[in-house]
């Protein structure tokens, strides 16, 4: 029974990536795929006896959606080898590619063993963390842009910039860590050596405590001056901007500490606090270790040039030349190919061409181009390659300016007051008060003690349990936003986003998804269905994709002179019938239609048989949010025409706003006037088109269904199928706020503990070596578990949804 | 007296030699990546075994 059960499974998942096969399946060597794409991979891994591949991680391969065979032949120019290259000689080369495809052990199997499939490779390396490939190859036996070409044959396209970037080991997180691993050294060895005198040592054994004593301070010396430099240093900058942060204070009780312990041991007063000290660094080191470690998955400095092509082919002398982009001028003569961004703002010197320009505009449909008219940048160019003459070079298109307009700098950063500046600001000025109110005291009563006393205050004052709560609470917070399909920048991300009362949504693409209902109105039978869906997969146009997907027979029958107008439709001859697809104008439809959504005509030996009506659907969950958000106010823009606006009005509240027919601009400008209003605006949405506004907001999301596809620059990265949960997030979000401001609380008791025993010059080395750890494992503690708590909520909506 | 300063000299000198050998670790490397080399090591090595063929290999 057993073996039927998995048999079906089988038969329903593609063997190479796992995906179901809702298009129908290829089959091969008695096992089905998906698609195409991944039959290929397999036959290329079967063929070199790879399929060891498989054995490691079950159907570990990527879906491969196309790869074009030029893309990469620009490698071999001379300019950009010398870019890429990390090593070069005649017969020995290396480079290194980000791979972001590279997911399980498997992906490392396969790229490590590379040169089983071309004897030019000489050896491959995986950094599995960064999904780096390291390659060495000779470069008589296999051109660069062929190793490029072979690693995007197995599935794993190489993403290849030109600017900076370089992979490069991550110098801040290492030089952290060597600071932590000399502060964990110090605060060991100072602890040992500070125990006997806790215990009590004899008079007799004056010389032995000497010894510990003057040992304590040569190790406490790299602590203070290599491991807590940074504190110094942002300290002193924040002097100089006079804006007090919660370093001033941590650098004044680190100075404090040091200085009197060194006062205390050469006069023979006392054994110093020098084990507080170490202590109090080594944690504090410990907490931006847990930052940047929680930063460190999150790159998020993709911007819309890793988007653009990094070559062209060029025309000179009538011979057509790949050339860097950044080499165009005005006047030369490119030639796009299918599926590629146009690179810059050019006129079109083809007859005809179709531009797709969803990355600027939003609109989805692809806009038909004429001889002579401008194509803009960043229009992504559909069917046959168009060959277009530059206008306007890449730095000054419209895209390009667009971005670079001060709107895209976010210069809200630093307006918002965060929570723990704003409290080590208190702190700092509380701290002062406290200790120039003792210290007046002290003065009248007993002078000898002044500077003792003040400096026990700065000592017990410095805020490390205070610095710890932030980075514990929000980097906890951070990864369980991670694990709910929710990407945030950074920290101060999830302090804006408890602010907001303004949510606007984006149609296209974060109220809809690509994912379209597609609704046959006429007649048509099974077999005729079968044969729709046959010519529909030979075209790569978006409306046929949609259509074959939507079909769900397979047929097997001939298909004979096959035609593909673009623009019009395609036709062709199944079975000895004439079949026609596409708009009303092409199959001869004369009668009219009311509504304005997208169509596509079938008509069978000359017989109109109905339409194809292409709805793209909204996303199931976004009802039941709208109704979460009641009480904030909620917004929709679109770059596409009104057709959906009766479909929408249904979807947001009555007084909500809904825009249409918006650019890239007013959409900025929309978010802008709300914020004049003096609201925190959440924008969510996908694709370029929305960047400016992503970027003006204070918080902006970006969704998306496919995690390797484009996201703008953004606050954050949200997952489609988990927009159901925004509202929690929104919710979890002031939880952050509320367990932040508990854990300040839990520092500040323990300071004010503390303080009351240096106030009254009662703080030995000992009641401030306890007190230290204590605050901050209670705090970090604290932090860690009530987020983890408050996280869980999260959870049962997943299984709801 | 002089055998506990003698004693401790020693851990000193081991506690540093342990310290300095971390940071050899780090600076060299062996932190980079670590999640590759548990599960390289599991890796067969036939090509040693089989010579590759199809249309690519020799």
């Amino acid at each position: 029974m057993k073996s039927v059960d998995s048999s079906v499974a089988i038969a329903l998942t593609c063997y190479h990536c796992g995906q179901p096969c809702t298009e129908g399946s290829f089959e091969w060597d008695e096992k089905k795929f998906c698609c195409y794409g991944c039959k290929t991979v397999y036959e290329i891994l079967s063929e070199n006896n790879l399929c060891e591949y498989y054995s490691f991680d079950k159907n570990p391969g990527v879906q491969l959606k196309h790869v074009n065979e030029e893309a990469y032949t620009y490698l071999d120019e001379p300019a950009i080898r010398k870019k890429l290259l990390t090593f070069d000689s005649a017969s020995y080369s290396t480079v290194q590619f980000s791979i972001p495809n590279i997911h399980c052990i498997s992906c490392i199997w396969l790229l490590e063993n590379l040169q089983r499939l071309n004897r030019g490779i000489v050896k491959s390396e995986v950094n599995f963390g960064r999904k780096w490939i390291s390659l060495s190859f000779n470069p008589k036996e296999i051109l660069l842009s062929e190793v490029a070409k072979l690693i995007a044959s197995l599935g794993y396209p190489p993403q290849i910039r030109l600017e900076g970037e370089k992979p490069q080991q991550n110098l801040t997180t290492k030089k952290l860590i060597t600071r932590l691993a000399v502060a964990g050294f110090a605060f060991g060895n100072v602890m040992l050596l500070s125990f006997p005198e806790y215990l009590g040592l004899d008079r007799s054994d004056t010389q032995l405590q000497f010894v510990f004593s003057y040992l304590n301070i040569i190790l406490a010396l790299p602590v203070i001056f290599y491991s807590s430099q940074e504190y110094f240093v942002a300290a002193g900058k924040s002097f100089r901007q006079k804006q007090i942060n919660i370093d001033v204070p941590i650098a004044a009780g680190l100075a404090a500490l040091f200085l009197r312990s060194v006062y205390d041991i050469v006069t023979h007063t006392g054994p110093g606090y020098l084990d507080s000290l170490t202590g109090l660094v080594f944690f504090l080191l410990i907490g931006r270790w847990f930052q940047s470690k929680t930063y460190e998955s999150l790159a998020f400095d993709r911007d819309y040039k890793s988007y653009f092509p990094l070559a062209v082919n060029k025309l000179t002398d009538k011979e057509w030349q790949p050339v860097v982009v950044y080499e165009l001028r005005r006047g030369d003569v490119i030639r796009v190919r299918n599926m590629e961004i146009v690179p810059a703002d050019c006129i079109l010197l083809d007859h005809e061409a179709y531009i797709d320009y969803s990355f600027v505009t939003g609109e989805s449909k692809p806009v038909h181009g004429k001889s002579g008219d401008l194509i803009y940048a960043g229009g992504r160019l559909l069917g046959q390659p168009a060959t277009l003459t530059v206008e306007k070079i890449t730095t000054q298109s419209q895209l390009t300016s667009l971005w670079n307009s001060d709107a895209f700098r976010k210069q809200g950063e630093s307006k918002y007051k965060k929570i723990i500046d704003e409290a080590a600001r208190k702190f700092t000025w509380a701290v002062m008060a406290i200790a120039l109110i003792t210290g007046c005291y002290w003065y009248f009563v007993e002078p000898t003690q002044l500077w003792l006393v003040i400096t026990s205050v700065l000592m017990v004052a410095c805020p490390c349990a205070l610095a710890l709560a932030a980075p514990f609470t929000y980097g906890s917070m951070l990864r369980a936003f991670g694990n709910n399909g929710l990407y945030l920048k950074n920290a101060d991300v999830i302090e804006r986003l408890a602010t907001i009362d303004a949510v606007v949504f984006d149609k296209t693409g974060t109220v809809t998804y690509g994912a379209a209902d597609v609704k046959f109105i006429g007649d048509l039978d099974d077999q005729e269905l079968g044969w729709v869906k046959l010519l529909t997969s030979s075209s790569t146009h978006a409306l046929s994709v949609l259509i074959a997907k939507s079909i769900s027979i397979i047929p097997q029958a001939p298909v004979e002179s096959f035609k593909e107008k673009p623009g019009r439709g395609i036709e062709g001859i199944v079975s000895g019938n004439s079949v026609l697809i596409g708009s009303a104008s092409f199959v001869g439809f004369h009668g009219q239609l009311e509504d304005i959504s997208t169509k596509v005509f079938v008509s069978i030996n000359g017989q109109i048989r109905g339409y194809f009506q292409i709805l793209t659907s909204i996303r199931p969950a976004i009802s039941n949010l709208i109704k979460q958000l009641e009480g904030k106010t909620v917004a929709l823009l679109s770059g596409d025409n009104e057709a959906d606006r009766e479909r929408m009005s249904s979807l947001f509240p009555a007084d909500a706003t809904m825009l249409f027919n918006q650019t890239p601009h007013d959409k900025l400008e929309f978010i802008s006037s709300l914020q004049k209003k003096g609201m925190n605006v959440m924008m969510i949405g996908d694709g370029l088109n929305d960047s400016g506004a992503l970027q003006q907001s204070d918080v902006g999301i970006a969704i998306t269904d496919d995690t390797g596809v484009f996201t703008p620059a953004c606050d954050g990265i949200l997952k489609g199928d988990r927009i159901s949960s925004l509202y929690q997030f929104l919710k979890l979000s002031k939880s952050a706020a509320l367990i932040l401001k508990i854990g300040f609380g839990i520092s500040f008791f323990y300071n004010f503990i503390a303080l009351s025993f240096a106030v009254t010059g009662h703080l030995t080395p000992l009641t401030a070596a306890v007190l230290m750890p204590i605050s901050s494992s209670s705090v970090v503690g604290f932090s860690t578990l009530a987020v983890y708590l408050v996280a869980r909520s999260l959870h049962p909506e997943q299984i709801k949804s | 007296m002089t055998i506990i300063i003698l004693l401790i000299s020693i851990s000193l000198t081991i506690a540093l030699l342990f310290l300095g050998a971390f940071l050899w670790s780090l600076r060299s490397g062996q932190y980079d990546d670590t999640y590759g080399p548990s599960v390289r090591m599991l890796f067969e090595d036939k090509s040693s075994k089989e010579s590759p063929k199809g249309k690519v290999g020799k």
